[in-house]
Order: structure tokens, then C-alpha cells, then sequence
């Protein structure tokens, strides 16, 4: 019996490990071929000097001043994304859980409204508000961040719900206010530090999806990251690609380091 | 001792969806005092507590706390120390850091919050436990811990919402000595809300039990055992066996006995007559109406099943827990009231 047993662990063993070599192998291939085109010079030898082009700053923005205010546009708009994006679910998604329970399920269906609303449909729809934005906060790319805010709502919505559903938040916060805390301190500190990972995964993915997004600043004719890495392929595609797989591995460690945080907290109270 | 204030909760009314949690609930606190609120699920007893915290708002009446109305000041403002039913420690804190959390809202410079958690936590017995996060703690610890809390902000009144239904049998009994011993060493006016009624009676000063948002009877658990004010109260506190009978002005037949009976009582006709199974008693008698239907041993005593011989249900009657080898199943008895006085009440 136990042979058996162990016959069949080694098997699916083996199939595990298929699997994972199979997905690695997909998703590392295109990464290497961007390596592989982002290191080679015209005449095919090895080369790094299109990295050695991407890692110096002053150069960068000397030579491609587009790719460098994109890129601070991007930053920019991932900030003003996850503030915004946090400011406005946290609270709200909290005062729903404690006050209003009935309308989470409102809630949920707004938050998840963007997933069905293709990017095109969603500029036609801004566009009217984003005349009336221009007309009195500029045109900056960086109120690109209020629409990223809509796009980001619903994988934002899904990490600080798993995060609520783990803790007691009604018991949690009215202790915390028969202690004397008001609101406020409710949400800063029992709240946000009981939903640190969920709020950091939200986070994450809100970075994520705004570094990666082409369409809505390409048709409102905003210069952001992909949108000067899609300007700059046309004239030098090394450099595009490089700024390409930079931007995936910086999306990787941030992944990392963010599961290592939260790993860590954990596994620190429970050896303590 | 007495640092605690009188509470006065005047008319509370309190409707969900049509249904009265709170039916005029009218409840005075004495400055010390521990009285709790007993009652089954759904009388209100745990809405009146939130009402009193601040943490439901009553849709008319008057909450007073040393003289002051607080009606309408907000939870955190009542200063109120509350330990919940579920376990409400701050995940993210050790036990010292959830002790000094009111503390430090309350603007303590850390020597004093060290001092007074240090303190707090000794006096639940938990010194040697500072330093644990909730996961690291038993439900015991963690509701002694939520005690701590509680107390440590000095609160003008302590509320505690069920703290021991989520504990087993034996932590549940321990835990509630201490809290007695807690609450009359620091003199702190405390709401209990419970629906165990030995957790009622073992520790508090007076018990309320409540029946669709009604406070039926508020008296000392001795006088609401041996004088309850209704059919229900002596139902849901202790057991009561209903014997039928017949009421003559101040006394009762029943079981072949007269009974005094206690104020309130039906004054007239057939009555079911409330009788403790402790005001019973039953002896072997071959030639007794009543049998014995069953027998158990539960330690310091043993009770035994009867059946009264004539049209009555079964009664139950308390006997020393050595007397129970003497009764078995189908032998016949006689039984006869001790002549404690009794609830009579008219049969419906």
C-alpha cells in the first residue's frame, strides 16, 4: 500500500515539476530574447552598452528626453494612483463592513465595474470630464491618475476585501474607540496596520498596472512610460526593449520584496 | 474603594426592523455596583450594554453617567473601559502594547504607560506574558488581557459584554472568580451581560433578567432565586418543576401539601404552582403514588425523576448525591413539598 502511495508522490512530484519548468520556460523565454536583442550590437557581437546608456541618468535625459519624462510621469502617476486609491477604498470599504453591510455588495459591483469596460470605452467616457480637469488643474499627465484610480479599483477592491475578511474589524474598531480613539485614529492605528499586507498587495498592483499603461495616455495624447517607450521603438528599439525588461524586473522585485515583507512580519511574531 | 459612579439608564427604547430590542429598559447602577444582565438571546441585554457605550444609539431615552448625560456623546468620549465576547485584542500589539493603547491615546508618557500596563497585567496575572501577540495567547489569556485594557484607563464604568461565552467550562468559572475579585479590589461601577445565569448569580451584586427588551426583575441573586417575580424569571433562573394545584388566597395545594405563596402570586382557582427541586423531597414508600422514573449522579448531588402518579408531568427533585444508589427506575415513592414558599401562577 505504502509502495503505492509513494509511486504516486513521485509521479506527481514529477508532474509539479513539469508544470513549473514549462511555465518558466514560457514566461522567461520573451525576457531572454529581450535580453538577448538589448545586448547585441549591429553586427551581432555582445555588447552592453545600451544598458550602460539606460543605468546613466544624466545621459538619458540628455539624449531621450521623452523616455525621461514618461518615466517621471509614471512614477508620478503610481504615486497619485495608489494614494488616491487608498485614500478613497480603505475608509470607505471599512465603513461599509462596520455601518452599512448591506451596501458592500454595491460597493463590490461598482469596484469591479472597470473590468468590463474596455480602455477605449472608458476614454470616450472621460474625455467630457477630462476637458473640465484640464480646465482647471492643467494639462498635466499627472491627473492621468484620477482615471488609473477607476482602472485600478477593481484588483485594489479584491486584496483590501481579503485583507478586511481576515480580521474582526467591527470588535477591533469598537475597542479601539471605547478606548478613547476617534475615527481617524481607528483607521491609522488598528485598521491600516492589521491590513498592511493587504494594502501593500493593492498597492503593488496599482504600480503595476500604472506603469504598465499605454492605452488611455496614448489617447488622450499623454506622454507616460509606455507611451515614450512606444515613441522611442520607432527610432531606437534597443533602448525601448531595454526600458521594457528594466521596467518587468523592477515589477518582479518589488513582487519579491513585497511577499519577503509580509512573510517576515509573520514569521517574526510567530517566533516571538 | 468606591471610585465608580452611579449609572441611570431611563427609558431606553431601541427598534430594529420593527422588532423591540429595548421596550423602555429603565436601569439604575450604584456607584460600585456589578450587576448583570441576564436574559436568552435576542431580550436586549446586549443592545442596552451598547446603548450604555455609546455603540448603538437608542431611538429615545436617557443614558447618565455620574449625573451627566452622555445620550449623545460619542463612544470615545464616555470613558468606558468594555471587554467583548469576541476576543478584540489588537493583533498587531503585544499585551503590553495593547494594555498602554488607551493609555497612550490618554497622552501618558511611556514610563507612567510602562508602569501602569506592568501593573494592569500582574493584576490578571499575566506578568510573564508582555510580550505575546494575541495568536501566542489562549482565549483565557486573551480576554484576561482585554480586562487589562479595559481597566487600565480607568474607566468610570466597566462593560462586559458576554467575556466568557467563548471559553471552556473550567477557564469560564476561573475567569469569572477573577473578574469579581478585579472588580471589587478597583470599585469600578460594572455592567455584566450574560445568558449563563450561574455566571449571573456567582458574580454579581444584583441581576436583571430580561425577556423582549422588558427588565423583568432587578434584585439580589439570592431574593430573584427564592423570590422570583414571574413564571418566566423562575424558569430561566435555576430549575423550576410546574405542578398543578389549587390556590387559596395566600397558600396553594399541591403534591398533597399547602405552600405559602410568594407576592404575586394567583390568589385563586387551579394554579400551576413553581416549585424549586431543592423544595422537594422523596422517600422509598411501597405504597406511594409517585414512581421513579430515573436517577443521576452529578456529583455533589444527584437528582431524581418522578412522576407524581396522578395527571401531572414529571418532577424533578434534588437529593444528596449519596441518596441516588436508593432510587431506581420503577420503584415507588412519596413526595412531598419542604414548604418553601412558592410562585402560583393562573393556568393560560
Amino acid at each position: 500500500m505504502s509502495g503505492i502511495r509513494a509511486t504516486r508522490r513521485r509521479r506527481q512530484s514529477v508532474l509539479r515539476w513539469v508544470v513549473v519548468t514549462v511555465s518558466m520556460v514560457f514566461f522567461a523565454a520573451p525576457l531572454a530574447g529581450m535580453l538577448d536583442f538589448t545586448t547585441k550590437d549591429a553586427q551581432g557581437r555582445r555588447t552592453a552598452a545600451t544598458w550602460a546608456k539606460l543605468v546613466d541618468v544624466e545621459g538619458i535625459s540628455r539624449d531621450y528626453p521623452d523616455l525621461a519624462a514618461g518615466f517621471t510621469a509614471s512614477v508620478g502617476l503610481a504615486v497619485l494612483t495608489v494614494v488616491v486609491m487608498l485614500v478613497l477604498l480603505v475608509p470607505t470599504m471599512t465603513w461599509v463592513r462596520l455601518r452599512v453591510p448591506g451596501l458592500s455588495r454595491t460597493v463590490e459591483f461598482l469596484c469591479l465595474l472597470p473590468l468590463t469596460v474596455p480602455a477605449i470605452v472608458l476614454v470616450v467616457g472621460l474625455t467630457p470630464v477630462y476637458s473640465w480637469v484640464t480646465y482647471f488643474l492643467g494639462e498635466s499627465t499627472i491627473w492621468l491618475g484620477f482615471a488609473y484610480v477607476i482602472l485600478v479599483l477593481p484588483y485594489a477592491y479584491r486584496s483590501i476585501d481579503v485583507g478586511l475578511r481576515a480580521i474582526d474589524v467591527k470588535t477591533l474598531s469598537e475597542a479601539a474607540r471605547s478606548l478613547g480613539a476617534g475615527w481617524g485614529r481607528v483607521m491609522v492605528r488598528v485598521v491600516l496596520p492589521n491590513l498592511r499586507t493587504a494594502v501593500l498587495s493593492a498597492a503593488f498592483l496599482a504600480v503595476a498596472l500604472t506603469l504598465g499603461e499605454f492605452t488611455i495616455a496614448n489617447l488622450f495624447s499623454r506622454t507616460n512610460l509606455q507611451v515614450a517607450m512606444f515613441l522611442l521603438g520607432k527610432s531606437d528599439a534597443q533602448i525601448s526593449v531595454a526600458v521594457g525588461l528594466a521596467a518587468l524586473v523592477f515589477a518582479f522585485i518589488v513582487l519579491f520584496g513585497l511577499s519577503f515583507v509580509g512573510g517576515r512580519s509573520h514569521s517574526r511574531k510567530e517566533n516571538s | 474603594m468606591t471610585r465608580g459612579v452611579a449609572v441611570q439608564l431611563t427609558d431606553l427604547r431601541r427598534t430594529y426592523s420593527g422588532v423591540n430590542a429595548l421596550d423602555g429598559l429603565t436601569l439604575h447602577l450604584e456607584p460600585g455596583e456589578l450587576v448583570a444582565l441576564l436574559g436568552p438571546s435576542g431580550c436586549g441585554k446586549t443592545t442596552a450594554l451598547r446603548c450604555l457605550a455609546g455603540l448603538e444609539d437608542p431611538d429615545s431615552g436617557r443614558v447618565e453617567v455620574g449625573g451627566k448625560d452622555l445620550t449623545k456623546v460619542s463612544t470615545n468620549k464616555r470613558d468606558m473601559g468594555m471587554v467583548f465576547q469576541a476576543y478584540s485584542l489588537f493583533p498587531h500589539l503585544t499585551a503590553r502594547q495593547n494594555v498602554e493603547f488607551g493609555l497612550q491615546l490618554r497622552k501618558q508618557g511611556s514610563e507612567q504607560r510602562r508602569r501602569r500596563s506592568a501593573e494592569m497585567l500582574e493584576l490578571v496575572g499575566l506578568s510573564a506574558h508582555v510580550d505575546k501577540y494575541a495568536h501566542q495567547m489562549s482565549g483565557g489569556q486573551q480576554q484576561r488581557v482585554a480586562l487589562a485594557r479595559a481597566l487600565a484607563i480607568e474607566p468610570q464604568v466597566l462593560l462586559l459584554d458576554e467575556p466568557l461565552s467563548a471559553l471552556d467550562a473550567k477557564v469560564r468559572t476561573q475567569l469569572r472568580d477573577e473578574i469579581r475579585r478585579i472588580q471589587l479590589e478597583v470599585g469600578t461601577t460594572t455592567l455584566f451581560v450574560t445568558h449563563d445565569q450561574e455566571e449571573a448569580l456567582a458574580i454579581a451584586d444584583r441581576v436583571g433578567v430580561m425577556r423582549s427588551g422588558k427588565l423583568l426583575q432587578l434584585a439580589a441573586p439570592q431574593e430573584l432565586y427564592s423570590r422570583p417575580a414571574d413564571d418566566f424569571v423562575a424558569d430561566f433562573v435555576g430549575l423550576t418543576n410546574r405542578v398543578v394545584g389549587t390556590s387559596r388566597g395566600t397558600t396553594a395545594e399541591a403534591l398533597g401539601a399547602s405552600l405559602p405563596l410568594l407576592p404575586g402570586s394567583a390568589t385563586e382557582g387551579t394554579v400551576t404552582v413553581l416549585i424549586r427541586p431543592e423544595h422537594l423531597t422523596v422517600t422509598q414508600d411501597a405504597q406511594g403514588s409517585a414512581v421513579v422514573i430515573s436517577s443521576s449522579f452529578l456529583g455533589a448531588q444527584g437528582r431524581v425523576v418522578v412522576s407524581p402518579g396522578e395527571d401531572l408531568q414529571q418532577v424533578l427533585v434534588q437529593v444528596p448525591s449519596a441518596a441516588v444508589a436508593d432510587f431506581a427506575p420503577g420503584d415507588r415513592v412519596t413526595l412531598r413539598p419542604v414548604g418553601a414558599p412558592a410562585l402560583a401562577v393562573a393556568r393560560g
